[in-house]
């Protein structure tokens, strides 16, 4: 499966922005990423086959419910599935490195320079008795070990700036910083060696509203400024929409539908994406609670045929024996529903 | 009409320090009554900081108000002692915020239903405290033979909080105060966890003070809400009023940072000023410093001004209006 979505103009992007992603080459292709857990009471697929492809320039939002395996293809894309999990097969190429080739080594070094991670909580993994220009300094010198001194503290000053923080940030420690200031410690510390694809597990999901929005504007810019791909890892289908080029929805371990934002807000395909729409409050349907029906599946115990079947409406007599494929559509989407067995196009 | 609960002038202040003593003051002098016969959903909502969860440690009696008196059916909460306070207890129940920290992970989830049930000697049988608690589990759409005798860690976060609600609703109470019971579950179960607050409060009577930062789901479950910021009332009333016409500058700015699902209705182009990471000892408005209005007058503090009959904003900007006094507040929002 490819999905390459150059056709379609990003409407939240600039024309002069649109024009850059339509001519550029993806800078990620993630291809048939298996993940499986080895737990005491089985084996766990945390990631069944996905494939996507991202253009620099371009923001993905991936969401899903927990279990689903969003946090797990993060961790997976960065080669830091710890036993029992296990990567079974597949391809991260970024520009034209495929990471999963790399050795111990070459791995570290493409860690935070070609691709980089915000973790989930974020404001609690800066180290509580360092000060932040420390760390960041840690982090850059480890990568460029040549570099002065003067150019590191240099590169470090221009991240925190890039991210809105005062100078006077750099010689503090994590204590004094409120949360969404943490959190963009972690975005400037990200960026720092401009990476091609930035990974952000629910980068504001402790946070509230008006930092949220601080926080999301922050990596829209810093994205801007160094043209990288983003990955926005969450729930929160609002936030998507109003951040995200592209959303791909994760169920059971498996991609089941990747549109642009638009598609996937005004005609979802999928019917776990259909359902994951028609639950959004608005101001519109004030007071109407629309839940999904049912609870998402435990992967060790995944229903036959297509794991959404017991929860869909829509279910036919092959969905709880046949598993769907990924097939695109007309126009370039992607799903996974046996719905669309007639309509895919074959290219 | 009798009151179920009454905050007179309500503050709460932190003190630390021996000799150079330094205060915050989490929340300032709130006035507010809740009916005893006319249930209701009231939210309140503000961004970290701004006193929501002191609010919730005052109404559930584990603080003590620096200043002024809680009243609950007449009686101040701090003098109550022996069955007034159990009775008390009983009837103010809480759902938090984190639906895993909560439980015991030694215990089933049974433990978390029968210690109430035994505490408050709510049955005579044991099969008549199975019955309570099968029922109870049914009332928030839980299957009782998926949950007892599981232990937590073979439940979802959404099931575990329906568990929390749960166990409140065993006790009966009159008022429950939900701290950001929405804000670590997914989107899918939100729904489901909010209809079934929204059930308690219709078919069963109860009050409901939702605190959250979440205006979206405030605005789906509530009737009135009020805006708090550095401990004050910024904005109070109707919700629909005042989310679908915020007046206050920080409610504006509050509205305007709603993600909401809906590519045509963007995020505003104001940009937002950091709040400074100290203060809120100065005098005046606590949100000029980040507010883009802000004008000479709002040195001193501002009073509650009527913009209509069901919402309120302190603000200058409204100095043109009548006046509200603060123990009036609770006549701005709607039953």
């Amino acid at each position: 499966m490819n999905v390459t979505l150059m056709q379609s103009a990003m409407e939240s992007s600039t024309p002069m922005h649109a024009l850059r992603a339509a001519t550029a080459d993806p800078v990620l292709r993630v291809r048939n990423l298996e993940v499986t857990y080895y737990t005491d009471s089985g084996r766990a697929k945390a990631l069944d086959n996905v494939s996507f492809t991202l253009n620099s320039g371009e923001k993905l939002g991936m969401v899903g419910e927990s279990g689903s395996g969003k946090s797990t293809m993060a961790l997976a894309m960065m080669r830091m599935i710890k036993p029992p999990g296990r990567i079974e097969g597949g391809q991260v190429i970024v520009g034209d490195t495929d990471l999963m080739s790399l050795d111990q080594e070459g791995m570290r070094k493409a860690r935070l320079s070609k691709i980089a991670y915000i973790p989930q909580g974020a404001m609690n993994s800066l180290n509580p008795v360092m000060r932040i220009g420390a760390q960041m300094v840690d982090a850059v010198k480890s990568h460029l070990p040549g570099e002065p001194k003067a150019a590191i503290e240099a590169r470090c000053r221009r991240a925190l700036q890039s991210v809105d923080l005062d100078a006077s940030v750099f010689r503090m420690y994590a204590h004094e910083l409120s949360g969404g200031m943490k959190q963009r410690v972690c975005i400037a510390i990200g960026i720092l060696l401009d990476p091609h694809v930035i990974i952000a597990d629910e980068p504001t999901s402790a946070l509230d509203v008006v930092t949220q929005r601080q926080v999301m504007e922050t990596i829209d810019n810093v994205q801007k400024q160094i043209n990288a791909a983003v990955i926005l890892i969450g729930h929160d289908m609002g936030l998507m929409a109003q951040f995200v080029d592209k959303v791909a929805v994760m169920y059971a371990g498996r991609l089941v539908e990747m549109s642009t934002v638009r598609e996937m807000f005004t005609d979802p395909k999928h019917p776990y994406a259909r359902a994951l729409i028609s639950s959004l409050p608005s101001l519109e349907n004030k007071g109407v609670f629309q839940g999904i029906p049912g609870l998402a599946p435990s992967l060790l115990r995944l229903p036959s045929g297509c794991a959404f079947h017991p929860r869909c409406s829509s279910a036919m007599a092959m969905c709880g024996t046949t598993r769907p494929e990924p097939r695109i559509l007309p126009g370039g989407r992607s799903v996974t529903c046996h719905l669309y067995d007639g309509e895919a196009s074959h290219g | 009409m009798a009151d179920l609960l009454q905050l007179e002038n309500v503050s709460k202040a932190y003190t630390r320090g021996l000799i150079n003593t330094h205060a915050t003051i989490a929340l300032r002098n709130i006035s507010l009554t809740l009916k005893e016969d006319e249930p209701t959903i009231l939210t309140v909502a503000g961004e970290s900081g701004s006193g929501k969860t002191t609010l919730a440690m005052l109404l559930l009696g584990f603080i003590l108000p620096t200043t002024g008196r809680i009243i609950y059916r007449g009686r101040n909460i701090s003098t109550l002692y022996g069955e007034d306070k159990l009775a008390y207890r009983r009837e103010v129940q809480a759902v938090f915020q984190d639906p895993f920290a909560v439980f015991n992970p030694f215990y089933t989830v049974d433990h978390l239903l029968t210690v109430p049930i035994k505490h408050f000697k709510l049955a005579k049988s044991r099969a008549d405290a199975r019955n309570k608690m099968e029922e109870a589990l049914t009332a928030v759409g839980l299957r009782p033979e998926d949950i007892l005798g599981r232990f937590p860690h073979q439940l979802s976060g959404g099931q575990r909080q329906r568990i929390n609600v749960a166990r409140a609703l065993l006790l009966k109470p009159r008022l429950l105060i939900a701290d950001e019971p929405v804000s670590m579950v997914d989107a899918s179960l939100r729904a489901t966890i909010l209809e079934t607050l929204r059930n308690l409060q219709r078919d069963h009577g109860v009050s409901i003070i939702y605190i959250t930062h979440d205006l979206t789901t405030a605005y789906h479950i509530a009737k009135s809400i009020i805006v708090l910021y550095r401990g004050g009332v910024m904005e109070a009333g109707d919700v629909d009023a005042v989310i679908k016409d915020p007046r206050h500058p920080y409610t504006q700015l509050l509205v305007d940072s709603i993600p909401w699902p809906n590519l045509d209705q963007r995020w505003g182009a104001q940009p937002i000023k950091a709040r400074e990471a100290s203060g809120g000892s100065g005098e005046g408005c606590r949100f000029r410093s980040r507010c883009p209005m802000a004008m000479d007058q709002c040195a001193s503090e501002p009073p509650l001004y009527e913009i209509s009959r069901r919402h309120t904003a302190s603000c200058f900007l409204y100095d043109q209006q009548p006046e509200v006094v603060k123990e009036r507040l609770s006549e701005m929002l709607p039953a």
